[in-house]
């Protein structure tokens, strides 16, 4: 009998069960609180939806062996360009954006993937502070760059406001497409079909010959050379897929929070999105479309109910705050001392 | 291979020469911020007298943070991006302190004592988990600074007040849980605590330190006599170069004949103690070098196998690395904090690591290799960038949060660019 629990925990993970854990007792302890759970579930599912292109995109990185993708920034400015740019001509619409995301995010990606093939071994580091270089050079540009439409600039002065507001463009069209109640739960259709394709999508590729040519570059570089599979493309390839669905999910999570958010608020984007794909189970060299989407249902999960909870059992402060950073960079650390250095 | 490699280095330093072109690619970066940082003084159009006394008083500040890394890059730990966590050491030794009510010198002296057991306690942490993480130290440190930041607010934000007994008092919110935003270390009589003891004209100091430079340089050519035709004409470089020093510093100190902007710089002073402190950090980073332990730090930083089979117990040495660094970070934070007069509770720490390794990088290090002058260069020139850019954007473009902006993507950018060149030696030397 122990062994089969052994045998499960290695399978599981001692870190996710925990979260799971913890994710389960706040669940319980929300309802003997008082706390309205519909309100909470409704909330839940909504983030899961928002967040998890974000951490899709961990997938095809840790597939063709860059690790987790710390530079998702790079993918994240590019979306919210491809969003600004639709908006500044009036094409006002979800698809337009992600049509002009796209070949942004494919260029950067591109470039990205050849500076990561000259520093493999440190990708992760370099990779962190690509991503806050970029997010601190497409600052200047915010305010350097001609736009002009009204709701995008300043009244008075010069660039681009902190937050671009979506309601009257693009915000919520893929929340309120089909959406539907179950009780007082609501039920954003569009934007899990969206998600949930996307998965598909990328579950289609990991099937291609690409794909799997892409995951044995991951698995086993030397042997993939030696299988005559060129490293260094399905590398660049993979950083171009990560980077591409970190443009789309930005895309995706502005809708539905009907926000663009700009200058700063990019910078730690990557974090949460790591720590999800983590929590689901993947490795720093091993990743599955079903870790993204278990990850990212726990993480936000925890996210969406500790607040309240942890609000109404400890009134002062913002204890989930703290939490957050506490289980996001625990669970990444933990990684690492499973990548095994030298 | 190793062998080979130092041999070709020892032939290259007996042929050394000023080469024009190998000096540019050597110090590219470095002088690329010279360039920066003196076209950004220039366009800011600020007052000469404000910018040298407020980059005195920023490298005074922020010097021992940026000396506190060196020793885990000898040991090739690379750059210490936990150095957050010893600052957290000694702001939790400020706010024992300030509760405990010691003031002045005696309160700081209180302060650093605390700190010391704290930072051990904590670097113990850090080096065990970096001990596991070898070869992604640099990344581990950065996200143990982020999850340390979380246990940090835990503890100040929760646990004060209730779990930990601590009485009401100014610092604490008004709820009686958690302290506040800010700590004001004026009232608490721990502000200036070192830098008021005693202050020396600065062109004082400049006067002593050139002359300091002759004597060493001259002491050199008299007891070294095989040195390099190239290392004897760097000396004597130097020695013309200190003794320009030493007659501007005549000049201004003892005559009226500079213009009336430049002989204003005679009023900027030094704070005499915090100075001694951050050149006595300097001698103990050279000392240690020359100790049974600095010896370990250079041979496991040049090579862990090689040290491991000459009977190094490289993890030991390694956590040494990183508590010696942690407790200088710690002291370094209260230096910082005690010129900046107000502790901000839950901000002052988060970027110390970014600047610090900034600066560090900028002086012309390399995440394999740092000098004590070039922690020093570096975080005069980081600094000069950091005040002039905001006025310097807001005269070229219109607008200071383009300089704000432009400074933060300058240390963010050369500590990638810096890391990104780092990884690609590595792999270069990986293939060869």
């Amino acid at each position: 009998m122990p062994e089969i629990i052994k045998d499960y925990t290695k399978k599981i993970g001692i870190p996710r069960m925990i979260i799971t854990a913890t994710f389960l007792s706040l669940f319980i302890t929300a309802f003997f609180v008082d706390l309205p759970v519909t309100m909470l579930m409704s909330n839940i599912i909504r983030r899961f939806g928002m967040f998890g292109v974000l951490v899709l995109a961990m997938v095809p990185s840790i597939r063709c062996g860059i690790g987790p993708n710390f530079a998702l920034p790079l993918g994240i400015v590019s979306g919210i360009l491809g969003g600004l740019i639709s908006i500044e001509f009036g094409l006002n619409s979800f698809f337009a954006s992600l049509l002009i995301a796209i070949p942004i995010a494919v260029v950067v990606g591109f470039f990205y993937g050849k500076l990561l093939n000259k520093i493999k071994g440190s990708e992760m580091l370099v990779a962190t502070y690509t991503g806050f270089s970029a997010v601190s050079f497409m600052s200047i540009m915010w305010i350097v760059l001609p736009f002009t439409h009204k709701e995008m600039v300043w009244p008075i002065g010069k660039g681009l406001r902190v937050t671009v507001s979506l309601n009257s463009t693009f915000g919520n069209v893929l929340n309120n497409f089909l959406g539907f109640n179950i009780g007082e739960v609501y039920i954003p259709t569009g934007l899990l079909l969206f998600f949930f394709g996307m998965c598909f999508l990328v579950w289609l590729f990991s099937q291609s010959k690409s794909g799997v040519a892409m995951k044995a570059t991951g698995d086993n570089p030397k042997f993939a050379t030696a299988s005559g599979i060129n490293v260094d493309n399905y590398r660049i390839l993979g950083t171009v897929l990560s980077t591409v669905l970190g443009a789309i999910g930005i895309l995706v999570y502005a809708q539905s929070y009907t926000f663009i958010q700009l200058y700063n608020a990019p910078l730690m984007m990557a974090f949460p999105a790591v720590a999800a794909i983590l929590i689901g189970g993947a490795s720093a060299t091993k990743a599955k479309i079903s870790h993204a989407i278990i990850g990212v249902f726990l993480f936000q999960g925890l996210l969406t109910i500790a607040l309240p909870v942890a609000s109404k059992l400890v009134p002062q402060g913002n204890i989930s705050e703290s939490l957050r950073m506490i289980v996001q960079n625990g669970i990444i650390l933990y990684a690492l001392t499973k990548v095994g250095g030298e | 291979m190793e062998i080979k490699d130092q041999e070709k280095e020892v032939i290259i330093t007996q042929e050394e020469k000023f080469d024009p072109q190998n000096f540019l690619v050597k110090h590219s970066v470095t002088l690329l911020f010279i360039i920066i940082s003196i076209a950004a003084v220039y366009i800011s159009k600020l007052p000469i007298f404000f910018v040298v006394n407020s980059i005195i008083t920023r490298v005074t500040r922020n010097s021992f943070l940026v000396l506190a890394l060196l020793i885990p890059v000898m040991s090739g730990m690379g750059l210490n991006f936990s150095i957050t966590i010893g600052a957290m050491a000694g702001q939790f030794a400020i706010i024992i302190v300030t509760y405990l009510g010691i003031s002045g010198i005696w309160g700081f002296i209180l302060c650093a004592l605390i700190a010391l057991p704290l930072a051990i306690i904590f670097g113990f942490f850090v080096g065990a988990l970096l001990n596991k993480t070898k070869g992604q130290e640099m990344i581990t440190g950065l996200i143990s600074g982020f999850f340390a930041n979380g246990i940090y607010q835990l503890i100040l934000i929760f646990m004060v007040g209730t779990i930990i007994p601590m009485k009401m008092n100014d610092m604490m919110m008004s709820s009686g849980v958690g302290i506040r935003n800010t700590v004001d270390m004026k009232k608490a009589g721990l502000s200036y605590a070192l830098d008021s003891i005693h202050e020396i004209p600065l062109f004082t100091l400049v006067l002593v330190v050139s002359l300091f430079f002759i004597a060493l340089n001259i002491y050199k050519l008299k007891s070294a006599k095989h040195e390099s035709a190239f290392k004897t004409k760097k000396r004597y470089f130097n020695i013309v170069l200190n003794i320009l020093v030493f007659i501007f510093g005549m000049l201004i100190s003892y005559t009226k004949m500079l213009p009336r902007n430049i002989q204003m710089l005679e009023n900027i002073t030094i704070p005499t103690v915090t100075s001694l402190l951050i050149i006595a950090l300097c001698f103990f980073n050279v000392l240690i070098t020359k100790t049974k332990l600095g010896q370990d730090f250079r041979t496991v930083g040049q090579n862990k196998h090689i040290a491991e089979i000459a009977g190094i117990h490289v993890n030991k040495v390694r956590m040494y690395a990183i508590i010696i660094s942690t407790v200088l970070a710690s002291w370094g934070q209260l230096f910082f904090l005690q010129n900046m007069g107000v502790l901000n509770t839950y901000g002052s720490h988060v970027q110390i690591a970014l600047f610090s390794i900034a600066a560090l990088l900028i002086g012309g290090a390399s995440a394999s290799k740092a000098t004590i002058s070039q922690a020093l260069l570096g975080v005069v020139l980081f600094h000069t960038l950091f005040l002039v850019s905001p006025m310097a954007g807001k005269n070229l473009f219109g607008d200071p949060m383009i300089g704000e902006f432009f400074r933060a993507f300058i240390a963010y950018g050369v500590i990638g660019v810096s890391l990104g060149l780092h990884a690609w030696r590595k792999t270069i030397k990986g293939q060869v």
